[in-house]
């Protein structure tokens, strides 16, 4: 069990006001809080060890370089990879993302295929659809259901020797599906192709072990995870990796340059040019020892418990309609009440100081497939209370009164 | 009427409320008087881009001066809508190309003129005032 007031005083922004009102933030599909030890470790970098890696031979750039491999280290532990060079640092999910997509370029050719869901993100739909037009290669496309479900029985029948990747989310962003990305993966495999887990909304609510699923690539984002933006991880296996071109040029990823040819690094290296984000490395490994700690088994508890609050309390809301009913979801409620544009509903709530997202959330197909023009969704993290919910609820009835 | 007077006119209607409810219910119910646009002008060519909600701009000339009609999906933005109609509407293209915008700030809506909220107000100033450059070019 989470001793809530002590999570909650972890966050200093919590306790702020907004508005007038105290903040209540529920978007943290979005991007979560942040923990004061992650906060502190930021300052801690600059104010002690601040030097560029993997370069210098003076002191504070080893501590410097220490400090950004100890952090991959924790990563690799956290995801279970099996080497630490499988594990690269990006700026997050949408780099790792088109790292992979642009590296498919030299593989793919006219007539193969690309199978996508229907529950993307539009940072794994753009990049997929620019690999095709270069290529050739044909984006298809696993239809999902009513309850915002992906079709198994229609991606069986997408599959094909003609696919060479797919790529899906763990958990969709805008409405919580978690997919059965277990049975993707082996089906994928089945026929040969490799598959993309983004699990950017997966991390803060689980631990994905990648050795388990065996999932080829697998993309997440640090501040969906209590870590600072500007930081991601891109498992890749050791075998694709080094099949994959690397992405960008420059300083770090080379072995030797002359101006005939030069050769690239050994990975993770090769994939990392350029002077990358240190201070969020390292401290992308702080957050993650941070939620390892409160314990993803309190995490997963807390979260289910307030979904389930607030689904029961907002259906008490005239005409309002849940969109996304998977029987496997997470603490994410995307909704409309009829009659009413979601816009509106945030800007009131707003001023009530209630943070919700509003609109398409970068999932226009998703829309286009309810025929709705976008949600208010709420997105809960370990810790938020069931108090906020509450507290949200009756700030929407009053929007509701307001606005019809 | 003159656009600065429009304007002395609204901010002393909104200066009655106390709080930011009484003006966003203010607010709606302007967005519910809107004059509309007709339902053959609401094409992708008069959808504003920049907003979280749609919303189509007409303008029209008569006469020496620039008549607008427009809708939205959003009641809050129709309402926004309906302020700069009113102010903007029967005017020159001259004195609309002319007119400052510091009574949005006056009237407790300053935080929408931001240009990183996705409520399209900023487009929509723009739009209002490319009709009227557009207009005033071909006199």
């Amino acid at each position: 069990m989470l001793d809530i007031n002590k999570i909650r005083a972890d966050f200093p922004i919590l306790s702020q006001k907004v508005n007038g009102k105290p903040l209540v933030y529920f978007d943290n599909g979005a991007t979560s809080q942040k923990p004061q030890v992650v906060i502190d470790a930021i300052s801690k970098y600059y104010q002690e060890i601040n030097a560029n890696i993997h370069r210098g031979v003076h002191t504070l750039s080893q501590l410097a370089t220490d400090a950004y491999e100890i952090s991959r280290g924790k990563l690799q532990n956290h995801i279970n990879a099996k080497f630490a060079h499988e594990v690269l640092f990006t700026s997050g999910t949408t780099h790792g993302i088109n790292l992979v997509a642009n590296g498919f370029a030299s593989i793919l050719k006219p007539g193969d295929e690309v199978l996508v869901s229907a529950l993307e993100h539009h940072s794994n739909i753009v990049p997929w659809q620019m690999l095709c037009e270069k290529t050739g290669a044909t984006l298809r496309v696993i239809p999902m259901n009513e309850d915002g479900e992906l079709i198994m029985s229609e991606y069986d029948k997408l599959l094909s020797d003609k696919t060479k990747i797919v790529t899906v989310n763990h958990i969709s962003n805008a409405l919580g599906t978690v997919n059965p990305i277990k049975y993707m993966i082996d089906k994928a495999h089945e026929v040969g192709a490799a598959i993309l887990i983004d699990g950017a909304q997966a991390v803060p609510h689980l631990k994905p072990d990648v050795q388990e699923l065996d999932c080829d690539f697998y993309v997440f984002s640090g501040h969906k995870m209590c870590g600072p933006t500007g930081t991601g991880i891109l498992y890749g296996k050791e075998v694709w990796l080094n099949k994959l071109p690397p992405y960008q040029g420059g300083g770090e990823m080379i072995k030797e340059v002359t101006f005939e040819k030069t050769t690239y690094a050994e990975l993770p290296h090769k994939f990392e040019a350029g002077t990358p984000n240190i201070a969020g490395g390292i401290v992308l490994g702080t957050a993650v020892d941070y939620m390892n700690e409160v314990g993803f088994e309190n995490i997963q508890q807390q979260e289910k418990e307030l979904l389930e609050h607030a689904t029961s309390r907002l259906l008490e809301i005239e005409g309002l309609k849940i969109f996304g009913t998977a029987k496997e979801k997470t603490s994410v409620v995307s909704f409309n009440i009829e009659g009413i544009h979601p816009y509106d509903i945030g800007t009131i709530i707003d001023k009530l100081g209630i943070a919700v997202r509003t609109g398409h959330h970068c999932t226009q197909p998703i829309m286009t497939f309810f025929c709705i023009p976008g949600t208010i969704r709420a997105s809960f993290a370990f810790y938020n209370t069931k108090e906020e919910i509450d507290i949200m609820v009756e700030a929407i009835k009053k929007a509701q009164l307001m606005l019809s | 009427m003159k656009i600065k007077d429009i304007q002395e006119e609204i901010v002393d209607e909104f200066s009655m409320f106390d709080d930011w409810m009484e003006r966003y219910e203010y607010i709606i119910e302007l967005g519910k008087k809107l004059p509309m646009i007709k339902e053959e002008f609401k094409t992708e060519n008069n959808l504003i881009k920049g907003c979280q909600s749609k919303v189509w701009l007409q303008g029209e000339k008569k006469d020496d001066t620039i008549v607008f009609t427009a809708d939205s999906d959003a009641i809050l933005t129709k309402g926004i809508i309906a302020i700069l109609i009113r102010t903007f509407s029967n005017q020159s293209a001259k004195d609309i190309l002319d007119a400052d915008m510091d009574f949005i700030d006056k009237i407790g809506l300053k935080e929408h003129l931001s240009p990183t909220r996705a409520n399209g107000l900023v487009s929509m100033i723009k739009n209002i005032k490319m009709y009227a450059l557009a207009f005033n070019t071909q006199n």
